[in-house]
C-alpha cells in the first residue's frame, strides 16, 4: 500500500493568519477566545468567540474577486496558498491534474445566506445577486482553490459537521493510496458568525458563557470558532523523489456512526473510530503516546470521550496525554479538525504537545492526562486526533512520525 | 429603435452601475465598451442586469438578459423597458 505524509500546512484561526501563529499559540497556551465581536445588537446569550480577529479581506483578495468568495472560501484559501508554498509545491500541469482537493465545511455560507435572506425577508428587497448560489453553494471553497490553483484533478467537498475535515483529510488518504491522486489539499473551512446561525447555535444550549475549559469540572460548554486549516498529503515515493520536507505520516484514518442519538455522543461510536484508526494504521494501541481530543468541553462529550479513550486504550490509557486544542482555537466547526491535525503534526514534528488551555480541576469522569494549561515537551511516535459530528458521525485519523 | 440614439443621463447612471458593480474605472467605460473589453463574464453580466433592477425599479425578462453583450446593448434594452413601463402606466 503507498504510504501517505504531510508536506505543508496552513492555517487561518483565532489565533492568526499562519500555520505559525496557531501552533506557537498553542504552545504558548494562548488562547483565542474573546469577547464576541460584530454583532452590537445580537440580544445574544453568546458573549465569547474564537474569532479570526486579525483578519482583512481587503490584504488578500481584489474587490472584484470577493464578491464572489464567502468568508469560508476565503479562509480556505488563505490557508491553501500558505499550505502550497510551505510544500514547495509547483502546480505545472501534469501534477495538477493528479492533484486532489478535499475539504470539510460544516455550515459553509452562513455569512452570505444570513445577509442575503436578511435583505429578502426584512428590507424586502425583491431579486438576488446571481453571486448569491455560486457564493454560497457548500461546494465554493473547494471549487475556488481548484481555479486559483489550476487543479484539475478531483475535487469534492464533505459536509458532516464537527468532523467534516476529518472526514475530507481521510478521504484523500484513501485516494492516495488507491492511485486516483499523487496529491491532495484536504482539510476544511467555516466562518459561521452569522446571526441566525449564531441564534441556531444559541438555542442547543451548548455553547459556554465564559470560555472553553474541556475536561474541566467546572466547563460549561463549547466556544464557536472560525478559519481553515489546508494540509498539503503526497505520496511518499513523489515526496520524497522531489526531496520535499516531511512534517509527519498519514497513517490510519476510521470512521464510524454512533447509530444513537441526533446530539448526544455515544462511547462505542467514538470507540470504535479510534481502533479503526489504530488497525488502519496497523498500530498497536501502545504505540500512541498522544490524542488531540474532539474535547469540545460540553457536559455530554468530555465524559464520554474519556470512556472511550479507556475502552481503546485500555491500561495504556493512563500513560496517553490527552489535550483539546479548542480550548484555544475555539470549536471551528468543519475546520476543526484541519487546525488540531495540524497541531497533532507539529506536535510529532517538534516533540511539543500542546496543552488543554483553561484547564481548572478534572471533571467528573474526566480522568485522563490532559496536559493542564501548559505545553509538555515530549517526544511522541505516533498520535490519534479525534472528531466526533453532531449526528453521530465519528472520524479519527492517525499520524505517525516519519520514519523511511 | 435607433441604438445610436441613447438617453445621455440613462446611459450615465448606467455605466455608473457597470463601474460600481464591477469595481471598474468609470473612465474606462463608454456607450461602445463591448462586455469581453470590459472583462465582464456572463455571470457578472447577470449582475449588471440584477443591479439595474434595484436600481430603476425594473424587471429583466430572462430572454433579454441573454443578448446582452455590451454596454449599448444594456442602455438600449433598459430604455425600452422603460417607455414600456411608462407606457403601461399611462
Amino acid at each position: 500500500m503507498r504510504r501517505v505524509v504531510i508536506t505543508g500546512l496552513g492555517a487561518v484561526s483565532a489565533l492568526g493568519m499562519t500555520a505559525r501563529d496557531l501552533w506557537q499559540n498553542l504552545c504558548a497556551g494562548q488562547s483565542g477566545i474573546a469577547p464576541l465581536e460584530g454583532f452590537p445588537d445580537g440580544n445574544l446569550r453568546i458573549r465569547v468567540a474564537a474569532q479570526a480577529r486579525s483578519y482583512q479581506p481587503e490584504a488578500h483578495f481584489d474587490p472584484k474577486r470577493l464578491d464572489l468568495l464567502d468568508r469560508f472560501s476565503q479562509f480556505a484559501l488563505i490557508a491553501a496558498r500558505e499550505a502550497l508554498a510551505d510544500a514547495g509545491l509547483q502546480l505545472e500541469p501534469e501534477v495538477a491534474s493528479r492533484t486532489a482537493v478535499v475539504m470539510g465545511a460544516g455550515m459553509a455560507a452562513k455569512t452570505t445566506e444570513d445577509e442575503a435572506y436578511r435583505q429578502l425577508y426584512a428590507l424586502g428587497q425583491k431579486s438576488f445577486s446571481p453571486y448569491l448560489v455560486p457564493r454560497a453553494m457548500a461546494n465554493a471553497a473547494t471549487s475556488q482553490m481548484t481555479i486559483e490553483f489550476g487543479i484539475t484533478g478531483p475535487g469534492l467537498t464533505v459536509s458532516t459537521a464537527c468532523a467534516a475535515s476529518n472526514h475530507a483529510i481521510g478521504l484523500a488518504l484513501g485516494m492516495l493510496r488507491a492511485g486516483q491522486a499523487e496529491v491532495a489539499l484536504a482539510g476544511g473551512s467555516e466562518a459561521p458568525f452569522a446571526m441566525a446561525a449564531l441564534k441556531s447555535w444559541e438555542a442547543v444550549r451548548v455553547i459556554a458563557p465564559d470560555t472553553c475549559r474541556p475536561f474541566s469540572s467546572d466547563r460549561k460548554g463549547m466556544v464557536l470558532g472560525e478559519g481553515a486549516g489546508v494540509i498539503v498529503l503526497e505520496t511518499e515515493e513523489r515526496a520524497r523523489a522531489r526531496g520535499a520536507t516531511i512534517y509527519a505520516e498519514l497513517a490510519g484514518f476510521g470512521m464510524s456512526s454512533d447509530a444513537g442519538h441526533i446530539t448526544l455522543p455515544t462511547e462505542t461510536g467514538a470507540a470504535r473510530a479510534m481502533q479503526a484508526a489504530l488497525d488502519d494504521a496497523r498500530l498497536d494501541a501502545a504505540a500512541i503516546g498522544y490524542v488531540n481530543a474532539h474535547g469540545t468541553g460540553t457536559v455530554a462529550n468530555d465524559p464520554t470521550e474519556t470512556r472511550a479513550i479507556r475502552q481503546v486504550f485500555g491500561a495504556h490509557a493512563s500513560r496517553l496525554a490527552v489535550s483539546s486544542t479548542k480550548s484555544m482555537h475555539g470549536h471551528a466547526l468543519g475546520a476543526s479538525g484541519a487546525l488540531e491535525f495540524i497541531a497533532t503534526a507539529l506536535a510529532l514534528r517538534d516533540g511539543i504537545l500542546p496543552p488543554t488551555a483553561n484547564f481548572t480541576s478534572p471533571g467528573d469522569g474526566c480522568d485522563l492526562d490532559y496536559i493542564p494549561n501548559a505545553a509538555r515537551r515530549a517526544q511522541v511516535e505516533a498520535a490519534l486526533s479525534n472528531s466526533f459530528a453532531f449526528g453521530g458521525l465519528n472520524a479519527v485519523l492517525c499520524l505517525r512520525r516519519y520514519q523511511k | 429603435m435607433d441604438d445610436n440614439l441613447v438617453d445621455d443621463n440613462l446611459g450615465q447612471r448606467i455605466m455608473a452601475v457597470i463601474s460600481k458593480t464591477q469595481h471598474l474605472d468609470a473612465a474606462k467605460i463608454t456607450l461602445d465598451s463591448s462586455f469581453e473589453e470590459l472583462g465582464i463574464d456572463s455571470l457578472d453580466g447577470v449582475n449588471i442586469l440584477f443591479a439595474l433592477e434595484n436600481e430603476l425599479d425594473i424587471s429583466i425578462p430572462d430572454e433579454a438578459a441573454k443578448q446582452i453583450r455590451s454596454v449599448r446593448d444594456v442602455v438600449a434594452g433598459v430604455e425600452k423597458l422603460l417607455a414600456e413601463k411608462a407606457a403601461g402606466v399611462a
